[in-house]
């Protein structure tokens, strides 16, 4: 059985590109739904191509939102587009900042639950979402009951993306209502962050780096190794609430989520909170020097040492190459 | 400066979790203030001491009538706290756990600002803080790792996917932070004996005016269908390093031609 209709959120980066994860929730929603829109806080024409080529046949566009938040302003307009012409099935949306931020506001505002992480969601009896928990040992499958539309965010590589084929979407402009006092917060401005060699969540290889390490200089090791290996460094939580590398670098259930060919897992324990973002990676190494860590349950290659040996010796055989 | 504060308490992360037979999360043994909420906890004492008065209200649901993360937030120094504990609350989603806090944030008066981590350690949803702001419609500042006041406005960097947007909201508003934002304080001997005085206000759903048929497994508008076991990953090869272990990984990544 299949859906009617299903809106996806297009999120545009910084760049002015359609967010990897908005093709990988397309592609998903394709097989489950008859028709699938997009929704964007932004410019409509800028998206319709890329939307349009996976599957989008229309682009509902707030219009310019320079200057604003976007999750009260998107989550307003997409009320009173269902207002005005009807609910989709299902809208959804990835696990990220503003993909949460619209869709706890429009939870709210339609009254319906919004369901967060899921991994995958499948359309019978109902519609019915999958998120890992207890670090991805066990998944629950949780069913909407409210009535539609079905509220449900995404984790990022949950699903491949892919193109249909099909041409530019077409743009239709949904008006954004006045939000009074709630939309009173500003954007001022943007700080992207200069990063050189592969995104953390694009990379073949990833180097990370955790506690183990011992202190904050000996991640020079790990950008050495990332670098030498045409990789991207990466980081457990413990380290990045230590201030030792931006939250940026952070991988697991409250950071990014990496599935690259080789995942190196240096000084790190494996907390379930760390699992549950690399262990998809296709491949894994882990160097640590408590024989007991979690991480050698799911490492395909185990070095039980001391990261402050094994990586300089490491890292100069690379380079002798 | 009052500064009410949502705090979650949850069984320590250290231990395996479980499930109840009805799928919600055993909460049964100590719970411990999730240490993702320590954050705010700090971020809100800072900005009440800068501004010169004012105090922190903590606001807190849990089953049981559990005050023992509380009562650490509070030997941190928050003044008092509110909390909601109600059997009808099992099951509680999302969605139901804002239009609580939100009421329960309400008994606080003259609040300024309410500050929330980014999401819990056991649930991690992520939405509460906004979906409680739009309970109470408030504008909110989400992810923020950084917060200042001044002159009646909140400045915050908001974390992003690419670095980090600054934004600014007239208070009242939410916010949520993110681990990392401050350091938090370990409580003092005199923090901790002086928590064990400071009022807890418990209360009931029925006392915050919500229909208990709106929360919990009542409520959430989501019914759990299936747990099961994840596929497991094979653990593969485990080896001491020797001094030589180096070898075998340039040996593995050859083996995979990534290099």
């Amino acid at each position: 059985m299949a859906l009617s209709k299903v809106w996806v959120h297009a999120e545009v980066t910084p760049d002015g590109t359609v967010a990897p994860i908005s093709l990988e929730i397309l592609a998903k929603a394709r097989e489950i739904a008859d028709v699938v829109e997009v929704f964007t806080g932004g410019d409509g024409a800028a998206v319709a191509e890329t939307v349009g080529a996976h599957g989008a046949t229309k682009v509902l566009a707030t219009g310019d939102l320079t200057g604003k938040l976007q999750g009260v302003h998107v989550a307003a307009a997409l009320a009173a587009a269902i207002e005005a012409q009807g609910a989709p099935d299902a809208i959804l949306a990835g696990t990220t900042y503003d993909g949460r931020d619209i869709a706890a506001r429009l939870s709210v505002k339609l009254d319906k639950p919004v369901l967060t992480n899921n991994t995958d969601i499948e359309v019978g009896d109902g519609i019915v979402v999958s998120t890992q928990i207890f670090g991805g040992t066990q998944i629950v499958k949780t069913k909407f009951a409210a009535g539609g539309p079905a509220i449900a965010l995404f984790r990022p590589k949950s699903f491949a993306a892919e193109e249909s084929g099909g041409g530019a979407a077409e743009v239709v402009a949904i008006d954004v209502p006045d939000t009074g006092a709630a939309g009173a917060a500003k954007l001022l401005n943007r700080h992207v962050e200069e990063t050189t060699g592969p995104k953390l969540d694009e990379a073949a290889i990833v180097v990370s780096g955790g506690r183990g390490l011992g202190e904050a200089d000996k991640y020079s090791m790990i950008e050495e190794l990332a670098k030498l290996v045409k990789g991207a460094p990466g980081a457990s939580r413990a380290i990045v609430d230590a201030g030792w590398v931006p939250y940026s670098y952070q991988i697991g259930q409250t950071g990014k989520v990496v599935k690259p060919t080789v995942y190196i897992a240096a000084g790190i324990s494996g907390a379930t909170q760390h699992m549950v973002g690399m262990k998809g990676s296709k491949n894994i190494i882990a160097i640590n020097k408590d024989p007991e860590a979690p991480i050698f349950g799911i490492a395909d290659l185990g070095i039980v040492g001391d990261v402050h040996k094994v990586l300089p010796k490491l890292i100069e055989a690379l380079q002798a190459r | 400066m009052n500064v009410v504060v949502c705090v979650k308490q949850i069984p320590d992360p250290a231990d395996p979790g479980a499930l109840n037979p009805d799928h919600t999360l055993k909460r049964d043994g100590k719970l411990i203030l999730d240490e993702s909420d320590s954050y705010g906890v700090e971020m809100a004492l800072q900005l009440v001491d800068k501004a010169g008065g004012g105090e922190v209200t903590l606001v807190s649901m849990a089953p049981n009538g559990e005050v023992s993360g509380l009562r650490t937030a509070l030997a941190m120094g928050a003044a008092k706290a509110i909390l909601v504990s109600d059997d009808a609350l099992a099951g509680a989603g999302a969605l139901d756990t804002a239009k609580v806090l939100a009421a329960a944030i309400g008994r606080a008066e003259g609040t300024d600002l309410v500050l929330a981590a980014t999401e819990s350690s056991d649930g991690y949803t992520g939405t509460v803080p906004e979906q409680i702001a739009a309970v109470l419609d408030l504008p909110s500042i989400t992810f923020a790792k950084s917060v200042e006041i001044a002159d009646g406005t909140v400045k915050v960097q908001r974390q992003t996917e690419a670095g980090y947007d600054e934004c600014e909201s007239p208070l009242p508003a939410v916010v949520s932070v993110t681990a990392g934002v401050v350091e938090p304080r370990y409580p003092s001997f005199k923090g901790i004996m002086a928590a064990k005085s400071k009022p807890v206000d418990t209360v009931t759903v029925a006392d915050l005016g919500i229909d208990a048929a709106i929360v919990g497994w009542a409520g959430a508008g989501q019914e759990i269908v299936d747990v099961s076991a994840a596929p497991e990953r094979e653990a593969g090869e485990v080896i001491e390093d020797d001094g030589e272990s180096h070898l075998k990984i340039v040996e593995f990544l050859d083996g995979l031609k990534v290099l």
